[in-house]
C-alpha cells in the first residue's frame, strides 16, 4: 500500500470538499430560492458531471488547463507555471467533477426549510445575509454535512478525471485509485487489494455517517 | 391609519383564478378579519407585510408608502416596521426563547435588547421560559413567545393570523387579556384573523368580512356576524342551518315575511327583508337558537313552531347535536341535561320553536 498516494488523496478530497462548500452554498441558495425562469439551465449544468463520463470531463478540463487553454493561460500569467499536471489543476477538475454532490444536498435541505421561518426573519428586520447565517445555515446543517462528506468521498474515489488532468506523478497527482490501477497493471494484486479494501472501508464509514445523520438528503432509501 | 387598496390575481392551472381585491382602511385598535377559509385573509396580510406583491394598487401607513404600483415602489418587509404572527407561529426552532425575542432587536445596544426582552417577557408571563427552546414549550407558551417576539420590536402595524388557534378558551382569554392591555398602551392598527366567534366577541371593535377575495361587510361584530348577508359568511359565522327558501308573502304590518322552506315542505316567518315575493333566498338559523319541545307548546311569543321527528343524536362534549326532520332537515344544539330531562331519542316526535328574529335572510 502506498501511504504517499493515500495521503495525497486525503489532502485532495479535503481541499476539494472545503472549496466546493464555499462555492456550492451561494449556488444552492440561488437554485433553492430564486424564481428566475432560466433556473433549469443552471440546474442542468450543475448536474452534468453526474452523466458525463469522467474522461469527457477530464478531457475538457485538460484542454482548458493546457498551456494554450484559457484557464492555463490565466494561471501561467498569475503564478508563472502551468496548471495542468499539478495539484491545483487536480483540485479544480475535481471540484467540477464533484459539484453536484455538494450542490444537491444543500438545495434539498434549503428547500425543505419552512418558508415561514424565512418570512418571519424578514419581517423582524433581518436582511438576507442575517437570515442566511442565523436561520438557513443552522437549520440546514445536515445538508451541509452531507455535502461535505459526499464531495469528500466522491473526490477520494475518482479515477478518470485524475488520469486525464493529473497524470501519474508520485506525491503530486498520483492518487489512491491511480495507485490501485498501477498495482493491478503490474499484477501486484496483494497491494492493490490492501488499498482497495481501505478505500471501501472509508467509503462505507462516510456513508454511514451521512445516513445516520440524515436520510432525506441524497439517499436512494425511503425516508424513515 | 393603514389604508389598503390592492388587487392581486392568482392563476392556478385549469381551475378558475382567484382574485384578491380589497379596499379598506384600518384605524388604530383591533380589526377582526373574518371569513371562510380560502377567502384570502392570509394573502391580504402577506401583501401588507410585503411577503407577497399585489398586481396593482397602493398600501400606506399614514404618510409612509409600503407599496405603490403606479410608482413601481414596494418597500421590503424589513423596512415596513410591522410585526406579523403567523398561524404556524414560525418560532426559530434552533434558538432559545430569549434569542427568538431578541432576533428583531439586533440593531440595538445589548443592554437595551436585554431590558426590552425582559420587560416584554414579564408582561406576557414567559420570563421563566427564556432559556428554553420552542420544542420544550406548550402550545399556549409558544403563542405567548410568538406575540412577545413580534411586539418587542415596537411595530407600527400588527398582523395576527389566527394566533390563538388550538388553545382552550381559558388560555385564549388570558392571552387576549394581555394583548388587549398591550393595545391600550400602544394604539396601532391591529389586524386579527380568526374563525373563532368567541375571539371576535372578546376583542372585536370592528369586523371586516372577506369572502372570495373581496370585503363583504364591515362594522361592529354583532351587526356583521349576527346577521350575515351571504351564505359563505353564514357558514363561517357558525350558522349551522342555511336553508334554501322562497319568499311567499310580505306582511309589512307585522314587520315580517313568510317564506317556504325546501320546496314548500314547511313555512316560517322571518323579519321583513328586501326580497320580493317569489324570489329565492336563504335563511340562516343558529342550531343553538332553536328550542325543542316534546309537547305542542302554547302561549309563546315565538311565531315558528314546527312539528318534526328526531333523526339522530350526536354527543359533542358539553353539547348534543340533534338532527330533526321538520319539513326540512334542521340542526339543533341542546345540552346533555336537556336530552336526559326530555328523554330525547331518535324517532321521537318533537316541536321546534324558532323566534322570528333568530331567522336571518342571506343571499
Amino acid at each position: 500500500m502506498s501511504a504517499e498516494a493515500l495521503l495525497l488523496s486525503l489532502r485532495l478530497a479535503a481541499t476539494v470538499a472545503f472549496l466546493l462548500l464555499v462555492l456550492a452554498l451561494p449556488l444552492a441558495y440561488g437554485l433553492a430560492f430564486s424564481t428566475w425562469r432560466g433556473k433549469f439551465l443552471l440546474e442542468s449544468v450543475v448536474a452534468l458531471p453526474l452523466v458525463l463520463p469522467p474522461t469527457v470531463l477530464g478531457f475538457y478540463a485538460l484542454v482548458a488547463m493546457g498551456p494554450r487553454g484559457p484557464l492555463g493561460k490565466i494561471w501561467q500569467s498569475l503564478f508563472g507555471h502551468p496548471l495542468a499536471f499539478t495539484f491545483a489543476g487536480l483540485v479544480l477538475a475535481s471540484m467540477l467533477y464533484s459539484l453536484p454532490f455538494a450542490v444537491q444536498p444543500l438545495v434539498a435541505s434549503f428547500e425543505s426549510l419552512d418558508r415561514r421561518l424565512l418570512d418571519a426573519s424578514a419581517v423582524l428586520g433581518a436582511d438576507r445575509a442575517r437570515t442566511f447565517f442565523r436561520v438557513i445555515l443552522p437549520l440546514a446543517w445536515p445538508g451541509v454535512l452531507t455535502a461535505l462528506v459526499l464531495s469528500f468521498a466522491h473526490t477520494l474515489g475518482e479515477f478518470g478525471v485524475v488520469l486525464m488532468v493529473g497524470g501519474n506523478l508520485p506525491g503530486i497527482t498520483r492518487t489512491v485509485s491511480i495507485d490501485i490501477y498501477d498495482r493491478v497493471q503490474a499484477l501486484d494484486y496483494a497491494a492493490a487489494h490492501q488499498t482497495a479494501l481501505l478505500l471501501l472501508l472509508v467509503s462505507f464509514v462516510v456513508l454511514s455517517v451521512v445516513y445516520g445523520v440524515n436520510r432525506r438528503v441524497w439517499s436512494p432509501w425511503p425516508a424513515k | 391609519m393603514l389604508s389598503v387598496q390592492i388587487r392581486k390575481q392568482f392563476r392556478s392551472n385549469g381551475a378558475q383564478s382567484f382574485v384578491l381585491e380589497v379596499a379598506a382602511t384600518f384605524a388604530p385598535g383591533f380589526t377582526v378579519l373574518f371569513g371562510p377559509s380560502g377567502a384570502g385573509k392570509s394573502t391580504l396580510l402577506d401583501c401588507i407585510a410585503g411577503l407577497q406583491r399585489p398586481d396593482s394598487g397602493e398600501i400606506r401607513l399614514g404618510e409612509k408608502i409600503y407599496f405603490a404600483a403606479s410608482r413601481n415602489l414596494s418597500l421590503p418587509p424589513q423596512r415596513r416596521e410591522l410585526a406579523y404572527v403567523f398561524q404556524s407561529l414560525a418560532l426559530f426552532p434552533h434558538l432559545s426563547v430569549d434569542q427568538n425575542i431578541r432576533y428583531g432587536l439586533n440593531k440595538l445596544p445589548v443592554s437595551e435588547q436585554t431590558e426590552r426582552t425582559n420587560s416584554i417577557a414579564k408582561s406576557f408571563r414567559i420570563e421563566n421560559l427564556l432559556s428554553r427552546r420552542p420544542a420544550e414549550l406548550s402550545g399556549g407558551e409558544k403563542q405567548r413567545v410568538a406575540l412577545a417576539r413580534a411586539l418587542v420590536t415596537r411595530p407600527r402595524v400588527l398582523l395576527l393570523d389566527e394566533p390563538l388557534t388550538g388553545l382552550d378558551s381559558a388560555l385564549r382569554r388570558s392571552i387576549l387579556e394581555d394583548l388587549r392591555a398591550w393595545n391600550d398602551a400602544n394604539r396601532i392598527p391591529i389586524l386579527y384573523v380568526t374563525h373563532n366567534r368567541e375571539e371576535v366577541d372578546a376583542i372585536g371593535e370592528r369586523v371586516v368580512t372577506l369572502v372570495n377575495g373581496r370585503v363583504q361587510e364591515s362594522g361592529a361584530p354583532r351587526a356583521v356576524l349576527d346577521a350575515p348577508r351571504s351564505v359563505e359568511l353564514a357558514h363561517a359565522a357558525g350558522f349551522e342551518n342555511v336553508l334554501p327558501a322562497i319568499v311567499v308573502e310580505h306582511r309589512p304590518a307585522d314587520g315580517v315575511m313568510r317564506v317556504s322552506l325546501d320546496h314548500a315542505a314547511c313555512e316560517i316567518e322571518i323579519p321583513l327583508g328586501d326580497a320580493e315575493p317569489g324570489s329565492e333566498v336563504r335563511v340562516a338559523i343558529r342550531a343553538g337558537d332553536i328550542l325543542v319541545a316534546t309537547e305542542p307548546p302554547h302561549f309563546l311569543s315565538a311565531r315558528n313552531i314546527l312539528p318534526g321527528t328526531i333523526t339522530s343524536l350526536e354527543s359533542r362534549g358539553t353539547m348534543v347535536a340533534l338532527r330533526v326532520k321538520a319539513g326540512t332537515d334542521f340542526q339543533v344544539h341542546v345540552t346533555p341535561g336537556a336530552v336526559r330531562a326530555l328523554d330525547l331519542s331518535p324517532g321521537l316526535l318533537v316541536w321546534l320553536v324558532i323566534k322570528t328574529h333568530s331567522c336571518h335572510l342571506v343571499r
